[in-house]
């Protein structure tokens, strides 16, 4: 058990300032000083570290609706790439020990450790309540010596960038290829493209036999052909997808000559685009591990995991001709119809919206990395 | 894949009287299941021996039959009402054995019904400990996750022993198979404790079968409420993680949702085991609970155990979540899948998802040990909690002191003054589970303990002791803060402390605090309960408190009636209390008001979203109260809060909410003192020119000593201002006065202890009655079984009465109204009078409804506490028969001579509690009740319709056999008739000496078998006890010597609880009982729905 921080010492006074001037007055919490983003909120219950280290989440301040974060500490583990990617962090009330046989040290110092500034004991319902009524909009958090009167606070949120238009895998990709190999015997090679893909996302790949050849955003087609894969992988990632024009030339030459294909979140706006459908920003987007998502081929419904802010406007109930055959929604979220799914019915390629690789979240979708080998398969035989 | 198209009728089957691990949850889950169930356009047909469920009522299904839920009975069921389909998993373990034992028999395949929402296969594999092994094991093999503690099934004591060597020595758990609750389980520490424990395990269980385990206590423990429907679609509805580790069973542990101290990965593993389980046992549809330990040294996850039902748990997870799993395992049942079901509260969303809570959820158990003095107050994996309080709050350490204040028990809060002990003498209390080990360890923290030590002497998780650290902070700055800053208060609030707290930490009056409080402005906010942590907009205004930024409470048009609910479930303030509260919703919904209601107990339908126009889940202290009222002043106007529905609890605030300006409708603060108070109630007596037994009041031992030498002992004793005869005593001299009187911690200046003369050999009649300010109506006149003395919630009673004639009748109408009148009713009364000779004495009135008015209700088929609620609104009773909601002409007290005979019987929670030695507590009855709930029978005639109760409560009653007669010798006379009638029915009589030698004068014979005290004869003769254990015994009357356990009576009647032997212990239940046999010796004993019943009394009544 780490010690308590005695209630003396609580933490420096902080504000969050939204776009819309609506202001929420709290503590500080992990660094102190001031950070700009957008605002969202993350439903989930678990799976804080996770979250945190996603870099999807580049350039957004997290909102935490589930009051108690940090609880489990931090652990060595669940990261899901190697530093944490939120620009902000808001949360109602902060563990003060931390309790799990895994945990190395507290949310609270990995984040000032981190640099990642945050507030805590603020109303996040009242903010979650907003954002969904609002939107998605953008946020300043502000302590220390950034403290200043809430004008100048609010011209400051003003003059920070807008997600929309923002092109951020690259900022977030790795830099150089790398190779995740296959656990147990190899039977694949897989190119996956990074846009800011999540560490799960090539286990769960190399748990099936696959080695993956993890690629910079800015791969270009020679570069995943260059690894002789027999699928290729686009991942998910940050930033407005109508900004994706490289990506999107590099899955039209996969698309082309019909290697297996899947894609995940981004990966699936990209196939959207590739196919000729466009992308467009939700209103407050989706963020947790609890979406109602069905199958349209089986009819089943998963719980999944999201993280999206954007979405692809295809239609629902009919097949679609594209440059490359006819396309399909085939999967939906059940609370509002997005499109949470694209499948090609004459060609080896479908993509999700949402995380079948889970962490954080359910694992009900990870039969679509078996439906991506079982495509491979095929195209081998 | 819409609803099936091949089921018409459903009989659904309810979980009986409420018992200890079977309780109000089941009406809950059960109401929901039949309104879903009808709203679909079925026919519903139910059963369910306890009346005093919402469920039961008429209206909720088509046709409804208070019948024992036994396979005989239900059969007769099936045979008349001839269902496609029999729904068995939402009226708890009761229901589901029935289920199982009928299928078995081959009654539903006879009747060609089919069994929906569970199959007997994944019955059997979820709740037989071996197979349920295998099943982990399999699970296991797919997924690489989950196992079961090591284990060893036994049958025999032999295998017991052998059993603890293969699982490397003590201590062991034991644990009977298919018993409810976890009857009969407990940790084995030593051999000796084994052989208790499993002796009686065997014998519990109707498979003799029980499961010996390695120890995991101390471990983490969690549950998953898991939902499936036949698509194999699956949802985790809600993870609870228990504040008490393992070693205390979950319904006695503090628990907490969502789980704390997961991380993804952990909570994760357990989602999949927990899908992997549902799917290997075979719940086709509908919900099912898995309980799991974790190792905290190295996150071992072992799976305990699996419901494959609605269960108590699911209850609560649906109020923590608003995600109503009975309604949606009730649609499942009938062929609907997940995502065909929207959610109530979003109404745009599916069911097919997972709810996420914004808040935090803390349930509290609520004990009553002080009930039962002898029994072992240690908390083991047998359940002893008789309710629970649920709190919701934004953060834990807020839910948590919520909780602990909803429990409404002296100490239940933490308290911050005042010598908190000695720390290492507190830390060892605290290694014993016991009611109230929360209060200890914050003592403990207190007194200097460390986290560390508190975590080593409990085992409870660090996170949580570092929440109970957090609170105690608090309280320091509460101490040492110069005033009362606002910040400082709001950030008390925040932590949960009750404005009585910072009141006691400061030294002020709590109505001070308050004032301070409300002036700078610290005033909670109210957040809604919507499954999906704000991310849609919620349509069912389901709030809590918090203290936090905004509200969320609407403004409305229609004038508003806030009732207030009856808290946690007790012994004497149960279920029936709210039955009366959902009654006043429904009626003053339909009349026109917007209804809020406001409780905090989970189990209960008033705590359902679906009851009242909004559900404010919290505490029913004066703060909480006060609150809700402001917060519902600003959203509109406020017709009146309703007290008298919810029991003791609201009616104890009646006069302070009134004294804040808040409009208490129906009776008044004023009357219902005139009531209560024992001066005021002399004189409103007095006036009416009533008598009442000789009595007096007294504060010390020498003003009780100098009333009880006047009116003579026996006396009978208790404290002013409680319900369920708390503390009550039938005193026979000085020596045990002087006792009573020093032991009363209930007692003080300002509550008096009242002395009465108790009138020996009186027949008890309680009376439930309406009163506008005009006019009477006669609710129902019970006649008790049981004379005075014995508490009349602990006795049978009959409706209409059977021995009083129409005279009699008159007297009570015209003491009633005498009473009414002269209080000051306006609603419901309930006045208990004694029959004594040819006086008719008034015991007590209480201005409200009553533990019988359920009861009364179904008997005579009038709703009368909706008719109450309506008059506390200005109705008249005239008003009331014009509209239909009474009848047109006449009363209870006018019955047609042939209206059916209704008979209550009170369910006693013996077999739940042992004491320290291991040992059974007596089973006598006394003038404090100690029942848990109880049950009726209906029928055309009284010793029917008293076989019934009796069979609804504990087993039918013997038609033949062999029956034991040991009495008192003041019974002895009224004895030699029914023994007689026994005899002639074909039993054998067996007696002790003292009552063999009387029947025999009396030309009865009776075998003389050896008392316990003699031990076993020359020749090896068994005593009575051996033969009870034996199993050679049908029937026991023994009526008590005198109290405690020093005589034979105490072993007679703990061996009849221990082998379930009906056991008599009044000449008057005897002779009912031969009555009731009787009746069954003539056979034929038909069932009939209530529907029916109405319609014969309505007939009768035009």
């Amino acid at each position: 058990m780490t010690t308590a921080l005695t209630r003396g010492a609580a933490k420096a006074p902080a504000v969050l300032v939204l776009e819309d001037g609506r202001i929420f007055r709290g503590r500080a919490y992990g660094a102190v000083g001031e950070t700009f983003g957008e605002a969202v909120f993350s439903t989930g219950m678990t799976g804080y570290q996770e979250t945190l280290t996603d870099p999807s989440y580049h350039r957004q301040v997290v909102v935490m609706t589930a009051p108690h974060v940090g609880n489990t500490g931090v652990n060595d583990e669940d990261p899901e790439s190697g530093r944490i990617w939120v620009s902000g962090y808001v949360v109602r009330d902060p563990a003060r020990v931390t309790s799990s046989w895994r945990s190395r040290r507290t949310l609270d110092e990995e984040l000032a450790a981190q640099g990642v500034v945050g507030i805590s004991g603020v109303d996040t319902r009242a903010l979650t309540r907003h954002l969904r009524e609002r939107g998605a909009m953008r946020v300043g958090i502000f302590s220390g010596e950034t403290l200043a009167d809430e004008a100048e606070l609010l011209a400051r949120v003003k003059d920070a960038p807008q997600m929309k238009g923002a092109d951020l895998s690259a900022e977030v990709a790795t830099k150089e290829a790398y190779v995740v190999p296959a656990i147990g015997a190899k039977k694949f090679t897989v190119a996956a493209v990074d846009l800011g893909i999540k560490g799960m996302t090539p286990h769960r790949m190399a748990e099936r036999g696959i080695e993956v050849h993890v690629l910079p955003a800015t791969a270009t087609a020679e570069d995943v052909y260059a690894v002789a894969p027999d699928g290729v992988f686009f991942s998910n990632g940050p930033g407005d997808p109508a900004t994706a024009d490289g990506p999107v030339s590099v899955m039209r030459a996969v698309l082309e000559r019909g290697t297996p294909l899947f894609g995940i979140c981004f990966g699936n706006q990209i196939l959207g685009r590739a196919l000729g459908f466009g992308t467009y920003k939700l209103k407050y987007g989706h963020r947790g591990i609890n979406q109602p998502v069905q199958d349209r081929t089986t009819g089943k419904v998963e719980v999944t995991a999201h993280n999206h802010g954007f979405a692809v406007d295809a239609p629902l109930d009919t097949v679609s001709e594209t440059p490359y055959g006819r396309a399909e929604v085939s999967h939906v979220c059940l609370n509002d119809n997005v499109v949470e799914g694209l499948r090609l019915l004459d060609r080896p390629a479908f993509s999700v919206q949402y995380h079948p690789e889970a962490a954080a979240g359910p694992h009900d979708a990870a039969y679509l990395f078996d439906r991506f080998t079982a495509l491979m398969e095929a195209e081998r035989a | 894949m819409p609803k099936r198209t091949d089921i018409q009728s459903v009989l659904v089957i309810g979980s009986g009287p409420i018992v200890i691990g079977q309780a109000a949850e089941f009406d809950y889950s059960g109401t929901q299941a039949c309104r879903v169930l009808k709203a679909e356009g079925l026919r519903v047909i139910l059963v369910n021996s306890n009346p005093a469920t919402i469920m039961t009522d008429p209206e909720i299904a088509d046709a409804t039959y208070v019948e024992p839920i036994t396979p005989e009975f239900v059969e007769k069921i099936i045979a008349k009402e001839r269902p496609d389909a029999l729904l068995p998993t939402l009226g708890g373990q009761t229901a589901l054995n029935t289920a199982i034992s009928m299928h078995e028999q081959g009654v539903l395949e006879k009747y060609g019904v089919e069994l929906i929402g569970a199959n007997v296969e994944a019955i059997h594999k979820g709740e037989d400990r071996d197979l349920f092994k295998g099943v982990v094991e399999a699970v296991r093999e797919k997924i690489g996750h989950g196992e079961s503690a090591r284990s060893v099934i036994c049958h025999t004591m032999d295998d017991v022993l052998k059993g603890v060597d293969t699982l490397g020595g003590y201590p062991v758990v034991v644990r009977p198979s298919f018993t409810m609750g976890g009857a009969g389980s407990g940790f084995a520490h030593d051999e000796e404790e084994l052989r208790r424990i499993a002796g009686q395990g065997l014998t519990l269980s109707p498979t003799t079968e029980v499961l010996l385990e390695e120890s995991i206590l101390g471990w983490k423990e969690y549950e998953l409420e898991l939902m499936r429907d036949k698509h194999d679609n699956v949802v985790v509805v809600c993870s609870i993680e228990n504040f008490d580790p393992m070693g205390v069973h979950t319904g006695d542990s503090i628990t907490v949702a969502p789980a704390m101290t997961l991380t993804d990965r952990e909570y994760q593993r357990l989602r999949d085991i927990g899908i992997a389980i549902i799917r290997e046992v075979g719940v086709d549809t509908g919900g099912c609970n898995i309980q799991f330990a974790i190792d905290p040294e190295d996150g071992r996850i072992i799976v305990i155990e699996m419901n494959p039902r609605v269960s108590r748990s699911s209850a609560l997870a649906s109020k923590a979540t608003g995600f109503p799993i009975a309604k949606i395992a009730a649609r499942l049942a009938v062929g609907y899948t997940l995502d065909e079901i929207p959610n109530d509260i979003t109404e745009k969303t599916p069911a097919s998802f997972e709810p996420t809570l914004d808040y935090v959820v803390v349930k509290a158990p609520r004990f009553a040990f002080e009930k039962f003095p002898q029994a072992d107050s240690t908390l083991t994996t047998t359940m002893k909690s008789v309710g629970e309080a649920m709190a919701i709050g934004r953060n834990f350490t807020e839910a948590l002191q919520k909780a602990l204040r909803s429990l409404e028990k002296k100490g239940s809060q933490f308290a911050f003054t005042g010598d908190p002990g000695d720390k290492a003498e507190l830390l060892r209390e605290a290694v014993r589970p016991t009611d109230g080990r929360i209060n200890t360890v914050m003592r403990a923290i207190r007194a200097g303990a460390t986290p560390e030590e508190v975590f080593d002497a409990t085992k409870i998780d660090p996170w949580f002791v570092d929440q109970l650290f957090l609170i105690k902070e608090i309280a320091d700055e509460l101490a040492a803060a110069e005033r009362l800053h606002p910040e400082l208060l709001a950030e008390a609030k925040r932590h949960g402390f009750s404005d009585a707290q910072i009141a006691d930490i400061r030294g002020l009056r709590e109505d001070v605090v308050r004032e301070v409080r409300q002036a700078l402005g610290v005033r909670p906010v109210y957040k809604t309960v919507d499954t999906c942590a704000a991310e849609f907009a919620a349509k069912t205004p389901y709030f809590y408190s918090s203290y936090d930024e905004e509200t969320e409470v609407a403004e409305r048009e229609k004038p508003a009636v806030i009732i207030l609910g009856s808290g946690p479930n007790r012994i004497g303030q149960g279920i029936e209390f709210d039955y009366s509260c959902v009654h006043a919703s429904f009626a003053l919904h339909d009349a026109g008001y917007e209804t809020v209601m406001v409780n905090c107990n989970p189990e209960t339908v008033s705590t359902d979203y679906d009851t009242s126009d909004r559900l404010y889940f919290e505490p029913l202290t004066l703060e909480d109260v006060l609150e809700i009222v402001h917060a519902e002043a600003q959203a509109g106007p406020i017709a009146g809060v309703v007290v008298q529905l919810g029991g003791q609890t609201p009616l104890g605030l009646a006069q302070a909410l009134k004294d804040n300006g808040v409009p208490v409708v129906g009776t008044s603060p004023e009357a219902i003192h005139a009531a209560e108070d024992r001066g005021a109630f002399g004189r409103v007596l007095a006036e009416a020119g009533l008598p009442a037994p000789k009595h007096g009041t007294a504060t010390t031992f020498d003003g009780a000593k100098a009333i009880a030498d006047e009116i003579g002992y026996p006396v009978l004793v208790r404290p002013s201002y409680v319900l369920g005869g708390r503390g009550m005593e039938i005193v026979y001299d000085e020596t045990r006065l002087e006792a009573y009187i020093a032991e009363s911690t209930e007692i003080s200046h300002d509550r008096p202890v009242l002395v009465d003369r108790f009138l020996d050999d009186a027949i008890e009649i309680d009376v439930d009655a309406l009163y506008d300010g005009h006019e009477l109506y006669l609710g129902g006149v019970m006649e008790h079984i049981e004379e005075a003395g014995i508490h009349s919630g602990d006795s049978a009673c009959a409706l209409p009465p059977i021995t009083l004639g129409g005279f009699d009748i008159k007297r009570l109408r015209a003491s009633t109204e005498a009473i009414a009148k002269g209080v000051g009713v306006r609603g419901l009364i309930n006045i208990q009078f004694a029959m004594a000779g040819d006086i008719l004495y008034v015991l007590e009135a209480n201005p409200r409804a009553s533990r019988t008015v359920p009861f009364t209700s179904k008997a005579t088929a009038v709703p009368l506490a909706k008719a109450a609620a309506r008059i506390s609104l200005g109705a008249t009773i005239a008003e009331l028969r014009d509209e239909g909601l009474l009848p047109k002409n006449g009363d209870g007290g006018t019955l047609p001579l042939d209206a059916p005979i209704s008979v209550k019987e009170a369910v006693m929670p013996w077999t739940r509690f042992r004491d320290v030695y291991g040992r059974g507590v007596d089973t006598i009855l006394g003038p404090e009740m100690r029942s848990t709930g109880e049950v009726m029978g209906i029928d055309a005639v009284f010793g029917t319709a008293y076989a019934k109760s009796q069979a609804g409560a504990y087993g039918p009653l013997p038609t033949k056999g062999r029956a034991f007669i040991s009495v008192a010798n003041r019974d002895k006379r009224s004895m030699i008739f029914p023994a007689r009638e026994l005899v002639a029915h074909g039993f054998e009589l067996m007696a002790t000496s003292g009552t063999a030698e009387v029947l025999k004068r009396n030309g009865i014979n009776a075998t003389v078998v050896r008392k316990q005290s003699e031990g076993p004869g020359p020749d090896g003769e068994r005593t009575i006890v051996q033969l009870i254990h034996d199993g050679e015994v049908d029937l026991i009357v023994n009526t008590p010597y005198g109290t405690g356990g020093r005589l034979d009576g105490y072993d007679i009647r703990t061996a009849a609880v221990a082998r379930s032997v009906p056991c008599l212990t009044t000449v008057q239940a005897l002779a009912a009982a031969v009555q009731g046999i009787e009746a069954l010796g003539h056979g034929g004993v038909g069932v009939r729905s209530l529907q029916e019943h109405a319609e014969h009394l309505t007939a009768a009544r035009d």
